[in-house]
């Protein structure tokens, strides 16, 4: 494993700058690296790889900075793109055989910003089937497995994404989060996740989930590395009509001084007390572990810890997957069997549009898939709609009345990201659904409120060896105060280990090499 | 309260337009029973005199110039995907069920 994909995006973007290295080289190295260590016999992070156009962008930022341009910050470190986000020239399939070989004909606006930031695209990472799961074990094309430990699922649905970056595929990856999927694969894969205030990065060319919850952000191995890509990704889109009219704040700079000595003094943090706070209950003991090791670095850091409640979060799951169901139900009529992606025609009878859009919806979605849009589709129907949707739309009101009662008497909310580290592939995905729901509870909340989340690894579980996450929540617009105090803690956590967290991580050729894939080795 | 029937989960599945098999409709009545059995306290435990939020920060009043953009796909481009297509236009099979 060369030196350069240990580099962090910032590392690498000072090193670029500095003539130390080019981006070609850099690109490459994380290019061999992935083909070393992705794949089936791997750990299946990529649906597609950008081998050629990728080159191709690092070579021309080498051309441009050799000129002497002005280029941007990150130009020619190279990044990862969820597989739900549109790209030109890559196929693009929301990890399902609906998109199998879809190709856009455009770029989504992240798209977009990342190549007037001319970040080198290395590719498209797996997901869950149009980001519906926890653990990436609904994609269409195989799970991704964590890089930790192979037998582990990478959490979900940005699995792909979280992978990558901590097993030093790339530095940098997009990934959406509409119920914690960006958050929770960062806490079982050992990186650092954002979901942003909704409405600070645009969603359009983001294949839809569920639309009032759907959010982009960044993923990396630092928090300095996350602030820098959320900088490049924000910002008004008049495509996307929920898009926040807003100036960007200087998330890096905010990064950077919270790593600075003192930053986390005076910080008032709250402690939810049904997440975590109290006895823990509901949560592994080695979360909870790592969760008051890091609480306790903040105390001393001059922070005041505080409990808080947000008695509502008992209804989030419900009300969530209520919400999430019904907006499933009704973004994903479009796939229809006309506009793109697959078509099946039925072998007998007649063929009507009704029947083959019928045959092509039973072909090309999955189970989860289809289990979420008959949710949805009941939550909506005649006789429901007040019971379930009408009530859920009634809890979201109360979850943002809490979280406003929370941040009148503290700055941050504080809980762990996942109340498990990395459960093992197979390991839920049998009987009740509600199983895995149940795992999404600390992340849900912020969606439903819109508020603004960070997930950094707070150590490993002492039983298993694997990441523990925590995750801190700001009040909508304020992700500057994430960064800020997330960056304090993760400069405690580093002085206390002696090296940065990402650098933990067990040689991934390794253990790719040394694991049964079944049989085949 | 609440017991999903098999006959219900196949009309869901009418109206959602997927096609399904006897063991996928039987293996989702079970499904969709516990999920909606877990959702059942969430609706008991609301009262009527909350209002209802549907978006997480309410914007208003965004609008934009009645004029064409400069992110139109073309014709073409907006066909390159469809599974078939023809003089230009999505080209979809009988809407009516008759010969």
């Amino acid at each position: 494993m060369t030196e350069l994909i240990k580099l962090t995006a910032a590392e690498a973007a000072a090193k670029l700058a500095a003539g130390e290295i080019t981006s070609v080289e850099l690109t490459q190295a994380h290019l061999d690296h992935i083909a070393a260590t992705d794949g089936a016999q791997g750990l299946n992070a990529f649906l597609h790889v950008n081998a050629e156009e990728a080159l191709a962008e690092a070579a021309a930022v080498d051309a441009d900075r050799a000129a002497g341009k002005e280029l941007p910050a990150l130009a020619g470190v190279p990044i990862a793109i969820k597989d739900l986000i549109v790209t030109k020239g890559q196929p693009t399939t929301a990890a399902s055989k609906m998109l199998e070989g879809w190709m856009s004909p455009y770029d989504g606006t992240v798209t977009q910003k990342v190549r007037a930031a001319r970040m080198p695209i290395l590719g498209k990472t797996n997901l869950d089937e149009f980001a519906m799961g926890s653990s990436n074990e609904h994609s269409a094309f195989g799970p991704v497995r964590n890089p930790w430990d192979l037998q582990r699922v990478p959490g979900g649905s940005g699995g792909g994404s979280a992978a990558a970056v901590s097993a030093f595929q790339a530095p940098l990856a997009l990934g959406t989060d509409t119920g914690g999927s960006i958050r929770q694969p960062a806490a079982l894969t050992g990186s650092v996740g954002v979901k942003p205030t909704y409405g600070s990065v645009s969603r359009s060319g983001v294949i839809a989930m569920a639309s009032s919850l759907d959010q982009v952000g960044p993923c990396a191995r630092t928090v300095l590395d996350t602030a820098l890509l959320h900088e490049v990704i924000a910002g008004h889109d008049p495509l996307d009509s929920t898009s926040l009219n807003e100036p960007v704040p200087a998330f890096a700079q905010a990064a950077r001084e919270g790593a600075q000595e003192g930053s986390l003094k005076g910080l008032r943090v709250g402690v939810i007390k049904e997440l975590g706070g109290g006895s823990g209950k509901g949560f592994q003991h080695g979360v909870i572990a790592r969760f008051m090791d890091s609480l306790e670095l903040l105390q001393a850091a001059g922070a005041e810890i505080v409990e808080v409640s947000l008695p509502s979060v008992q209804h989030a799951i419900s009300a969530y997957y209520m919400i999430m169901s019904s907006e499933v139900s009704s973004n994903l009529a479009r796939y229809d069997g006309v506009r793109y992606g697959l078509r099946v025609v039925p072998e007998d009878g007649p063929v009507t549009i009704e029947r083959v859009m019928a045959a092509t919806r039973a072909a090309g979605f999955g189970n989860e898939v289809k289990r979420r849009i008959i949710l949805g589709t009941y939550a909506l129907s005649a006789g429901n709609f007040e019971a379930y949707y009408g009530a859920a739309l009634k809890v979201r009101t109360l979850i943002q009345r809490d979280y406003a009662a929370a941040f009148e008497k503290v700055d941050v909310l504080v809980s762990p990201t996942s109340p498990t580290t990395a459960f093992k592939l197979g390991e839920k995905t049998k009987g009740d659904p509600t199983a895995m729901y149940l795992g999404d509870i600390a992340t849900v909340p912020t969606n439903l409120a819109g508020v603004p989340s960070i997930s950094l690894p707070a150590g490993v579980a002492e039983e298993d060896g694997m990441p523990v996450g925590i995750q801190f929540t700001a009040p909508a617009r304020e992700d500057a105060r994430l960064y800020r105090v997330a960056a304090g803690l993760e400069k405690l956590l580093t002085d206390k280990w002696g090296a940065p967290f990402y650098t933990r991580i067990p040689d991934v050729t390794e253990t790719i090499r040394d694991f049964d894939f079944g049989g085949t080795k | 309260m609440s017991a999903i029937t098999l006959e219900q989960v196949k009309h869901l599945a009418q109206l959602a337009h997927i096609d399904m098999t006897d063991d996928e409709l039987e293996a989702l009545t079970q499904e969709l029973d516990v999920i909606v059995n877990s959702v059942e306290s969430m609706s008991e435990a609301i009262g009527d005199d909350i209002p209802a939020t549907s978006h997480p920060i309410p914007l208003s009043n965004v609008f934009r110039e009645d004029v064409v953009g400069d992110t139109v796909l073309t014709q073409e481009q907006a066909l390159s995907g469809a599974p078939d297509a023809q003089d230009g236009k999505f080209r979809v099979p009988a809407i009516l069920n008759e010969d």
